[in-house]
């Protein structure tokens, strides 16, 4: 296999819209930080030392069974372009901040589904994820983990009995474990509940980010939901926590959209039939709007209003008209009014089949 | 006052934030406040994760009070506690091990909690693993015990002893 496969493929296993679940949560994530003894940490290493780190990485990844068997591959940023390292943010493969540098030391290990990923020299040495489709938290665990035992095999982690696995911010400390799940909630927004619910979330230990993680927006009604404490719980407690808070929120989504159905119905068709109307007619469209209508034919499609577009064909297309992914499409690099109108054509094509 | 954000509309939402000292006050109208919501995450903004940090490391009001100077740094990676404090990062694993002190109401104030009970490495990790198993079958050892079962517990204590050998 090969990363720019990945990458290039407009399709990974995250975007499956037929999971449990799948039509709120979107996917479900579990995230493993890991750092080496007594190598500096990231944000302190220079172009030595990061040459060496990675050396000692690679040494122990080629040793893994899922590298012998070909079945994940590593690159380094010096390999792979802006644009590139842009689409991985864009498919949530890696995170905004690591794709700013084109450092050969840095970089990420990919599986063929895109199911499987670990960032190399991030905030962490290593941050081992899995991502997968609806919710599968524990699934997801067990394959980070599986994962986190072979390199463990190889590796000398940073590991203290009293504070856990080590890491570079004190907030990951312990398990290293981030749980989350990102969740579609349009129902709740429409009603005005959202903020009010997100703040009862707050208190029971989850924290509320943007569709890209840390310090970006809510946009297009998704919001993903982690755990803020990363100490004194094991991975198991925490897995569980978060479940059972998601499986909440999806209930109490699910109720809206029903009492929306009895309650709203013209309403609620007319603002969804609107939103399919100006998708399919508009011929310049910024990433914003085209989010929030298609959050809304998103609804239309979950509640039975709109036929002829599956779920997964929405989730590759929340993606797909990112600007990294449009000007790849393009191939060239446009500026915003051209990646305006390019993403209007590509919202077009894929929206034919609805009825 | 009109909105900061859309300045269209009437403020109605007056914001004071304190960091560090510092004051910030954000003056919205309610369409707008409603959009950030409990989570303000604006980039341009001094309400910023690392600022966030650094109040957690100190003390959050009198930071600049209390003497950091004379911490010595970290003999593996050349990082003091001052600049911990600033970027809200640890240099290296011996970080830990060094500001064990220092970082201790830290951690206690984030995660309410200092002691990890979740996974251990089993390479890194043998000794820990050994002695959690030592503590399992001293447990076992004490209800055998009470409850009148001296065979078992001679095999238990075979067993501690076994351990015992392994972990000196």
């Amino acid at each position: 296999m090969n990363v720019k496969d990945v990458i290039y493929n407009n399709f990974v296993t995250w975007m499956d819209g037929d999971a449990e679940n799948g039509d709120i949560v979107i996917s479900s994530r579990i995230r493993l930080a890991r750092n080496l003894r007594e190598i500096p940490f990231p944000h302190l290493l220079d172009q030595a030392k990061g040459e060496d780190c990675l050396k000692i990485i690679k040494g122990a990844w080629q040793e893994s069974p899922a590298y012998q068997q070909g079945q994940m591959e590593l690159e380094t940023f010096d390999h792979l372009s802006s644009l590139d390292r842009q689409m991985l943010v864009e498919k949530h493969l890696i995170s905004p901040g690591h794709a700013e540098t084109n450092s050969s030391f840095r970089g990420v290990v990919l599986n063929q589904d895109g199911s499987l990923s670990t960032m190399i020299n991030e905030e962490d040495h290593l941050r081992i994820q899995c991502l997968l489709p609806g919710l599968q938290l524990d699934e997801c665990y067990t394959l980070a983990q599986g994962l986190d035992d072979e390199l463990e095999s190889q590796l000398e982690y940073a590991f203290d009995e009293r504070r856990g696995y080590l890491t570079a911010c004190p907030t990951n400390v312990g398990t290293g474990l981030r749980a989350s799940v990102m969740l579609h909630l349009p129902a709740m927004q429409m009603t005005g509940q959202t903020n009010q619910i997100l703040q009862n979330i707050g208190q029971l230990g989850m924290t509320v980010r943007g569709l890209y993680g840390e310090g970006t927006e809510v946009a297009g009604n998704f919001f993903q939901m982690s755990n803020q404490i990363t100490m004194g719980q094991t991975e198991e407690e925490i897995c569980t926590h978060l479940r059972a808070i998601t499986v909440q929120l999806v209930e109490q989504e699910r109720l809206l959209r029903e009492r929306l159905q009895v309650d709203l119905k013209y309403q609620l068709e007319d603002k969804i039939g609107r939103a399919y109307g100006i998708l399919s007619h508009a011929r310049i469209i910024n990433s914003n709007e085209a989010l929030s209508l298609l959050s809304d034919v998103r609804l239309g499609i979950d509640m039975g209003i709109l036929q002829g577009i599956k779920p997964n064909d929405l989730n590759e297309l929340v993606v797909a008209i990112r600007p990294a992914h449009l000007q790849k499409r393009a191939e060239e690099e446009m500026d915003a009014t051209g990646r305006d109108i390019k993403r209007a054509q590509v919202i077009q094509e894929k929206l034919q089949g609805i009825q | 006052m009109y909105c900061e954000e859309c300045k269209q509309k009437p403020a109605a939402v007056h914001l004071t934030q304190v960091f560090n000292g510092n004051i910030i006050q954000s003056h919205l109208c309610e369409e707008c406040a409603a959009k950030k919501g409990g989570f303000i995450f604006d980039p341009g903004n001094k309400f910023s994760i690392p600022n966030l940090l650094s109040s957690i490391f100190g003390s959050g009001y009198n930071m600049d009070l209390t003497p950091v100077a004379e911490t010595p740094s970290c003999p593996n990676c050349g990082i003091n506690y001052k600049n911990i404090r600033e970027t809200g990062k640890l240099g290296c694993s011996e970080c830990y091990r060094i500001y064990e002190q220092e970082l201790e109401p830290t951690l206690r104030r984030i995660h309410g909690n200092s002691q990890h009970i979740g996974k251990i490495p089993s390479r890194g990790g043998e000794k820990v693993l050994l002695r959690k198993q030592m503590e399992d079958l001293k447990a076992q050892l004490q209800e055998a015990v009470n409850m009148e079962e001296y065979e078992k517990a001679a095999g238990i204590r075979d067993s501690i002893k076994e351990l015992e050998t392994k972990l000196a």
